[in-house]
């Protein structure tokens, strides 16, 4: 059935319309009408458009209007015949490397490399010299001329499906070479080279056309599209029916061929979305100044999706916050929503989002940008491969300090030299891909220093690097709050390093905060289920180590998937019926302390 | 800079490569033709001992390898061989038209480039993140709809409509600065439509980098993170894909020339090879490969200077 996605969408459908009717005037023009297009009539030769000649007469008096409906056939014949045979050379060329001996796999795909720089038009004139000019020679130049771009994508799409590991498990069960080729390559390729002989099939009519034009393609008294064309132009200033009329038959097959691929290729790249709705619920709490105050946070996306749901916490001045939670728990979005960073189909809204005391969305980008330093997760593609280590540091200061290049690249040396990168004035001038990810993370942070930073949003700076650069940039976090009395936001999913580092833990769970407590309670007073979960499955020298290692069953819900009740319910040993029904509220459980749980403390130190 | 030295040896080496296989590949393609090609071009009726001369002089009774050698040799001291047809040498009838096509190709990408590349920055810019879904409907219709109509046809609907129509440039010749309007555009606009999308796609892609988001962090004026952080590493794509495009241009100017009676190369060429004048067919080949070859080159080694990375990439 999935072929036949390619008619729900309009163009496809339309495309599908004139591909049968093409395919019907191929069928039936010559029957009906070649007597007609055949017909000498020396009372009106070389007519221009009329009733009787729609787009005029040759210059034997023959009507244009039934030779172009007739050439249908044998222009549609001749594109289909070369698609054919350039696809079959291309697929041979293309799939052959991967049976044959390493050498002789290299020479042929070597050519193929080699003959795929040259444009196609080049290599089917090229061939048009040596089979000679004439139907079948334009047919064979044609074909061979497609063949390399589609030995080209063979190879390509034959590489990437080998390092599938179907193909790998084949391989170990001892399946033969050229077996695996047949059985296991090629079906799982079929459908991008369908797509793609059928956008060949189109550019091989236009170029058919193109030779027949030029008068190597077909010969009279034969006669195609790309013919009736050149015969059209030569007259163009008396009457310019006869030329447009096949020009436009050229242009609507081409489109044809070449939106029925596209759609059909658009089909396979498609992608279900999801969609859910849900009502966003608010969730009070006791206003106090703070640095960056955050009330009822809220970030949506089309679909009713809400990622993050009613978050409220306040960051004080030369604090050190966690924010735990598994992937997909709203932590990293709620980091970039108090960093003004979401962009858009996202929507956030908020009952308060300040930062020192003033709304976030009228702080002005200056402020911003020295103020509100971020450290993302990914060293290595947070910074642009293009430019120098250097340059993108200073361009802060440039942009916001008023600093001159030169200032700026000084004092971005500096801070470099701050963050603990050796010979930052060699490495200023360095590129991304010459950093280790631990050194590309520091000059992250080196970045936020070039202002004065009094909130840093760190969102898991060290996931992607190792156990022993980890330590190093936390530390570094850790410096930078004790010399420039920053706060930092640290979000992470290892409960372990926040507990190492932070003054004050926020649980999140499906877009929600859980829980709230000082990082000295964690171990001692944790009460919300999910958060006890977590720090169970943390191991420690205490931990049986007979015994499995503890884990949370089951997933955090899809924000798409949220329904009533509290959504960690499903995977909660203490749920019952209210918990599935009604979804607890953030409640101020002790002084620093807040939790959204139905149980009581006594009914909790049971899953402790 | 470390990955320079090898990049360059290793471009090279491609490039002398791919130049040998054209050398080649023309050397041979006069004798892959079925039959006698002096034969063919002068035709059945010529007398036996005029062909037997003819061969004489274009050396193709001496054994294969020693015309190789013949060939190659006399490209290097710039000779091409003699017209069959003319008599002159292939060389000054290549010197006569190559100027008027590198002038109509150089004229067309310029165009290109100043049309495309804006065009898709401020369509990417309005249509981020699925915004304004009628515009980019609009424009990746439209662009797919140009781009499918070959040159030659775009040629002859341009001529019907402004100069046949409207009468304001000349059907054909390049005698006039009018002259050079509907050519460059017949070669132009396909491209342009192509290039505008990969342009918009690429940009919008790099948009979605880790990258950007670090830039827009940094609270640059959002000027500064389209036109300093994002469109270089387009570029870099686009590049890949404009190259090509370029070469097609080259090759599209055999078509487009033939519609205008362009006094360039590919009139040339294409009389040639009705007159089987293979001298002439291939020298022009060669030249017409030589160019493509050698724009690759330099879209390669512009793409090594844009992005430091693209020299490590393919080792």
């Amino acid at each position: 059935m999935r072929r036949l996605t390619v008619l729900r969408s309009p163009v496809g459908a339309a495309s599908a319309v004139l591909l049968t009717i093409l395919l019907a005037l191929a069928i039936f023009a010559p029957l009906l009408w070649g007597d007609r297009a055949a017909a000498i009539n020396t009372d009106a030769l070389q007519q221009g458009p009329s009733a009787d000649h729609l787009l005029g007469t040759d210059q034997l008096g023959r009507d244009i209007f039934f030779r172009v409906l007739v050439a249908t056939r044998l222009t549609i014949g001749l594109a289909l015949l070369a698609t054919v045979i350039g696809v079959a050379t291309g697929l041979v060329l293309g799939s052959v490397p991967s049976v044959l001996p390493r050498w002789a796999a290299r020479i042929v795909t070597s050519a193929v490399n080699i003959a795929v720089a040259f444009p196609g038009l080049l290599l089917a004139l090229f061939f048009a010299v040596i089979f000679g000019t004439g139907t079948i020679g334009a047919a064979l130049a044609i074909a061979f001329a497609i063949t390399p771009s589609f030995a080209r994508l063979t190879q390509t799409l034959t590489a990437s499906v080998s390092g599938r590991d179907f193909i790998a498990a084949a391989r170990v069960c001892g399946v033969g070479r050229f077996r695996l080729l047949t059985r296991h390559v090629l079906p799982n390729i079929a459908e991008p080279l369908v797509i793609n002989a059928t956008l060949a099939a189109g550019s091989a009519l236009t170029a058919f056309a193109g030779l027949s034009f030029l008068g190597i393609g077909v010969q009279a008294p034969s006669y195609d599209w790309g013919r009736l064309l050149g015969e059209g132009l030569n007259r163009i200033y008396i009457s310019p029916a006869p030329a447009l009329g096949p020009a436009v038959a050229v242009v609507l097959a081409g489109l044809a061929f070449n939106l029925f691929g596209e759609a059909a290729a658009a089909g396979h790249r498609q992608r279900s979305h999801r969609a859910a709705t849900l009502a966003p619920k608010t969730t009070s709490a006791p206003a106090d100044a703070g640095l960056l105050t955050v009330r009822n946070l809220h970030v949506s996306f089309p679909g009713g999706i809400t990622p993050v749901r009613g978050v409220s916490f306040t960051v004080h001045k030369g604090e050190m916050i966690g924010v735990v939670g598994e992937s997909g728990s709203g932590k990293s979005l709620t980091a970039l929503a108090v960093s003004r960073l979401v962009e858009h189909p996202g929507t956030v809204t908020a009952d308060t989002l300040e930062f020192n005391g003033k709304p976030l969305d009228r702080t002005p980008d200056r402020e911003l940008g020295t103020r509100l330093a971020m450290v993302f997760q990914d060293p290595t593609t947070s910074f642009n491969p293009t430019k120098r280590i250097g340059r993108q540091i200073a361009e802060v200061s440039e942009v916001h300090q008023g600093l001159g290049r030169g200032a700026a690249a000084r004092k971005a040396v500096d801070r470099l030299d701050a963050v603990r990168i050796p010979e930052p004035e060699r490495r200023a001038k360095q590129y991304p891909h010459e950093f280790s990810g631990g050194m590309r993370q520091r000059a992250m942070i080196a970045m936020g220093l070039m202002g004065e930073p009094q909130l840093v949003i760190a969102d898991e700076p060290t996931t992607a690097l190792d156990v022993t650069v980890q330590r190093e940039v936390l530390k570094l976090l850790a410096r930078i709050r004790q010399d420039r009395s920053a706060a930092v936001l640290l979000i992470s999913h290892d409960i372990t390093v926040v507990a190492q580092t932070c003054d004050r833990v926020l649980v999140m769970y499906a877009g929600r905060i859980v829980e709230e407590l000082p990082t000295d309670e964690l171990f001692t007073a944790a009460r919300h289920p999910y958060t006890t979960a977590l720090l169970k499955a943390v191991p420690d020298l205490d931990t049986d180590r007979d015994a499995p290692l503890a884990v949370i069953p089951g997933r955090p819900p899809e924000p798409g998937e949220i329904g009533r009740g509290c959504p960690f319910a499903p995977r909660c040993p203490l749920a019952d019926d209210q918990c599935r029904t009604e979804e607890p509220e953030l409640t101020t459980h002790r002084q620093d302390h807040r939790v959204a749980c139905w149980k009581s403390e006594t009914e909790l130190a049971g899953v402790r | 800079m470390t990955g320079w030295a090898p990049f360059a040896r290793r471009r090279a080496l491609r490039f002398l490569t791919s130049l040998w296989v054209l050398v080649t590949a023309a050397f041979l393609m006069i004798h892959l033709i079925p039959g006698d090609p002096v034969r063919e071009s002068l035709g059945l009726a010529a007398p036996p001992d005029l062909v037997a001369a003819r061969r004489a002089a274009l050396g193709l009774e001496d054994p294969l390898p020693v015309q190789y050698w013949h060939y190659l040799t006399g490209l290097f001291r710039g000779e091409f061989g003699t017209s069959l047809i003319s008599g002159t040498p292939v060389a000054s009838l290549i010197g006569d038209r190559l100027p008027a096509t590198v002038q109509l190709a150089v004229l067309a990408f310029l165009v290109v480039v100043a049309v495309a590349v804006p065009v898709g920055v401020v369509m990417a810019v309005l249509t981020k993140g699925g915004r304004r879904r009628g515009g980019e409907l609009a424009f990746t219709s439209t662009s797919v709809v140009l781009a499918a109509i070959p040159e030659f046809l775009l040629a002859v609907g341009l001529v019907g409509l402004f100069a046949v129509q409207l009468g304001l440039f000349p059907v054909a010749g390049n005698d006039a600065a009018g002259s050079w309007v509907l050519p460059v555009l017949a070669l132009a606009i396909g491209p342009a439509a192509v290039l505008a999308r990969i342009v918009r796609v690429e940009l919008l892609s790099v948009l979605g980098n880790d990258y950007v988001r670090t830039a827009r962090a940094k609270r640059l004026p959002a000027r500064l993170v389209y036109v300093r952080h994002a469109l270089p590493n387009a570029v870099t794509a686009t590049l890949t894909l404009g190259g090509m495009m370029l070469a097609a241009l080259v090759a599209g100017t055999v078509l487009v020339e033939n519609v205008f009676a362009w006094p360039g190369l590919g009139s040339t060429i294409v009389g040639s090879i009705q007159q089987k004048d293979y001298p002439a067919v291939q020298g022009i080949v060669l030249v017409y490969g030589a160019g493509v070859l050698l724009v690759n080159l330099v879209v390669d080694v512009v793409l090594a200077l844009l992005d430091p990375r693209s020299t490590i990439r393919e080792a």
